[in-house]
């Protein structure tokens, strides 16, 4: 009995406390139905307790949601039966074959055993996972382990699927068959939360995307108008002497502004919406004595998305909460 | 910089789009499993385990018949005065201590679980809440009657002649596989509480070591200090004990078999809900 509201998350001011640690601290979300939305942030801003709220896993200390139009306390059944998760960690079992973990899937969401091995088949077959089936899922690589974790989540379709992080840690390869997955599901009407630390990410799959720094939504947008509002790139200069950092960093701030320093000693970034303002500026580079070893334009990178948006860095965002698995599990 | 990837072309997906779809729109939502099929299934995972890693049964299999050997060829002598005669009087309450050992590792067992994301899922079905839990203690049920079996059958093998035949047997190994299932609460709201899985190894074998010592599983408590007798004489453990010796003899005091089940249904009423808010919480 979902509502006429053409929200499939609707939450208010949501907020959650491990101990003295405030991990979301008034989150409002508004999803619509059979979009791709994308929670982007860093590791320990919230996304994860924020997830697992709305999944009913946790309860919120103060605020309210409502998803697929059922109250995530109140309705929290309702919500189960409608949604699923695909966790951070694989939610899978590791120590079961692929094959046994989606007829376990199956028996659980109520299939009937031949219906649940059928369903596992298809899944398998679909998912291209057919010949590992019979092997212990802690065998499997990354990119497998994720896609049968998908498959997992569909065995029954849910109207609403959240996904927690679901290409970090795989390769190029299985990134992009993740991502190929994510788009059909969302073309076949499913809505999706997706959480990520990648602008990438957020910008090629989602329609919409909520932008969370320490517990709250900092910005909201479309991809395009998020990254409008941060500047579409950044340049990214790797100098040969890294004495000279400081007299560049002085020039690029000159030329485009917002730059910041790389972990490596000899390289540094600025804010570059266009393109021919970074050629001008690397121009600028070299013709100031600067002895550059490359430069690249790129997407603008979480760091730069939360230095536009916050005047911070996401790794200092995330600094006290940096295991990503028990980033934000209470004690 | 990388370009961002065309959309199709160059890419090569092992996970067939077009089949992704076909898969995901040909589904409908059967409602949710009763809640016996959902805990019957979570034993069914339990017993996948097992037949995984079949190396897990040693614990519950070898460790007995060391313990029976050794208890009775080292000490039945000195203890009873014949090994045969020791084991007449030990091997109802080995078998009791094996079984209630065999209860720890099904909180070390939760304990392991938690650690991994696949409860998360779990914690998301629309399933009877405490099927995950029921389940697997249901699994290892069938550990603890393999314990118990080994034990009875090295017993006989060894000379143990029970008066009240298999039929006394089967009846002594059943109560104490129902008393180990209320038990075994216990230790899963350990498993629940505590951090790691070595930490609820020790604590529960921390609780259940005295506890087993200091009942009449191998000595005759008539022995022991006044205050020390008193306590064992009230352990449960030591009932369950005498119980099973009864059953096993065919002269049970009704009053002790009243009593193993009315603490295990305690222990059940108690710990069951407290373990199954502890696992939904997270």
């Amino acid at each position: 009995m979902t509502t006429q509201s053409p929200l499939a998350i609707e939450a208010t001011g949501l907020v959650k406390s491990f101990g003295d640690t405030c991990a979301v601290d008034g989150v409002d979300l508004a999803v619509r139905s059979g979009s791709i939305y994308g929670v982007l942030g860093p590791n320990g801003a919230g996304k994860t307790t924020t997830i697992r709220m709305l999944a009913t896993l946790i309860r919120p200390d103060a605020g309210t949601a409502r998803v697929l139009g059922h109250d995530i306390v109140e309705e929290a059944d309702a919500v189960r039966a409608a949604v699923s998760l695909t966790g951070q960690l694989a939610s899978v079992d590791e120590d079961l074959t692929g094959r046994e973990n989606l007829i376990l899937l199956g028996r659980l969401l109520g299939l009937k055993r031949p219906a649940a091995k059928d369903r596992a088949g298809e899944l398998l077959d679909a998912f291209g996972l057919s010949e590992a089936a019979g092997r212990l899922v802690k065998n499997y690589s990354g990119g497998m382990r994720r896609r049968l974790d998908i498959a997992a989540s569909i065995v029954v379709t849910p109207e609403l699927m959240f996904l927690d992080e679901p290409t970090t840690g795989l390769d190029p390869r299985s990134r992009n068959q993740v991502w190929s997955i994510i788009r059909a599901l969302a073309a076949e009407g499913t809505t999706i939360l997706l959480c990520t630390q990648y602008l990438e990410e957020a910008d090629q799959l989602a329609d919409g995307i909520a932008v969370i720094d320490r517990g709250k939504v900092i910005a909201e947008g479309t991809p395009a108008q998020l990254k409008a509002s941060v500047g579409s790139g950044a340049l990214y200069v790797r100098l040969l002497d890294p004495e000279q950092r400081p007299e560049a960093a002085q020039l690029l701030d000159r030329d485009l502004g917002a730059v910041t320093m790389e972990p490596d000693p000899a390289a540094l970034s600025a804010a570059c919406a266009d393109a021919a303002r970074g050629a001008e500026a690397v121009a600028g580079l070299a013709r100031a004595g600067v002895r550059i070893a490359d430069f690249s334009l790129g997407q603008p990178s979480l760091d730069e998305v939360f230095l536009a948006l916050t005047g911070h860095t996401a790794e200092d965002a995330a600094s006290g909460a940096r295991d990503p698995v028990n980033e934000e599990q209470p004690s | 910089m990388s370009p961002k990837p065309a959309t199709q072309a160059d890419v090569t997906t092992d996970a067939d789009e077009t089949a992704v779809r076909r898969a995901i729109s040909s589904t409908e939502r059967p409602p949710p499993p009763s809640p016996m099929s959902a805990a019957l299934t979570f034993g069914w995972r339990g017993m996948l385990k097992v037949k995984h890693v079949p190396e897990q049964l040693l614990d519950v299999t070898i460790t007995p018949v060391m313990f029976v050997l050794m208890f009775t060829y080292i000490f039945g002598g000195a203890i009873a005065g014949s090994t045969a005669e020791y084991l007449e009087y030990l091997l109802p309450g080995i078998l009791v201590m094996s079984v209630l050992f065999t209860t720890v590792y099904s909180g070390v067992a939760l304990n392991t679980d938690l650690t991994k994301g696949v409860v998360d899922r779990f914690r998301s079905l629309p399933i009877w809440r405490p099927a995950p839990l029921v389940g697997s203690l249901l699994g290892d049920s069938v550990r603890y009657l393999l314990s118990g079996t080994v034990i009875m059958v090295l017993g006989l093998i060894l000379g143990y002649r029970p008066d009240a035949g298999i039929v006394g047997v089967l009846a002594a190994l059943g109560l104490v596989v129902v008393f180990a299932f209320g038990l075994s609460w216990v230790f899963t709201t350990l498993g629940l509480v505590l951090r790691s899985p070595s930490a609820v190894m020790n604590a529960g074998f921390m609780g259940i070591f005295p506890l087993t010592f200091l009942s009449n599983v191998f000595v005759d408590p008539t022995t022991l200090p006044g205050p020390l007798e008193a306590f064992v004489n009230v352990n449960p453990i030591s009932i369950l004990a005498t119980a099973s010796r009864g059953l096993m003899e065919g002269n049970v005091d009704s009053r002790d078999l009243v009593i193993v089940l009315a603490v295990a249904a305690a222990l059940t009423a108690v710990f069951a809900p407290l373990t199954t808010r502890l696992y939904r919480r997270g």
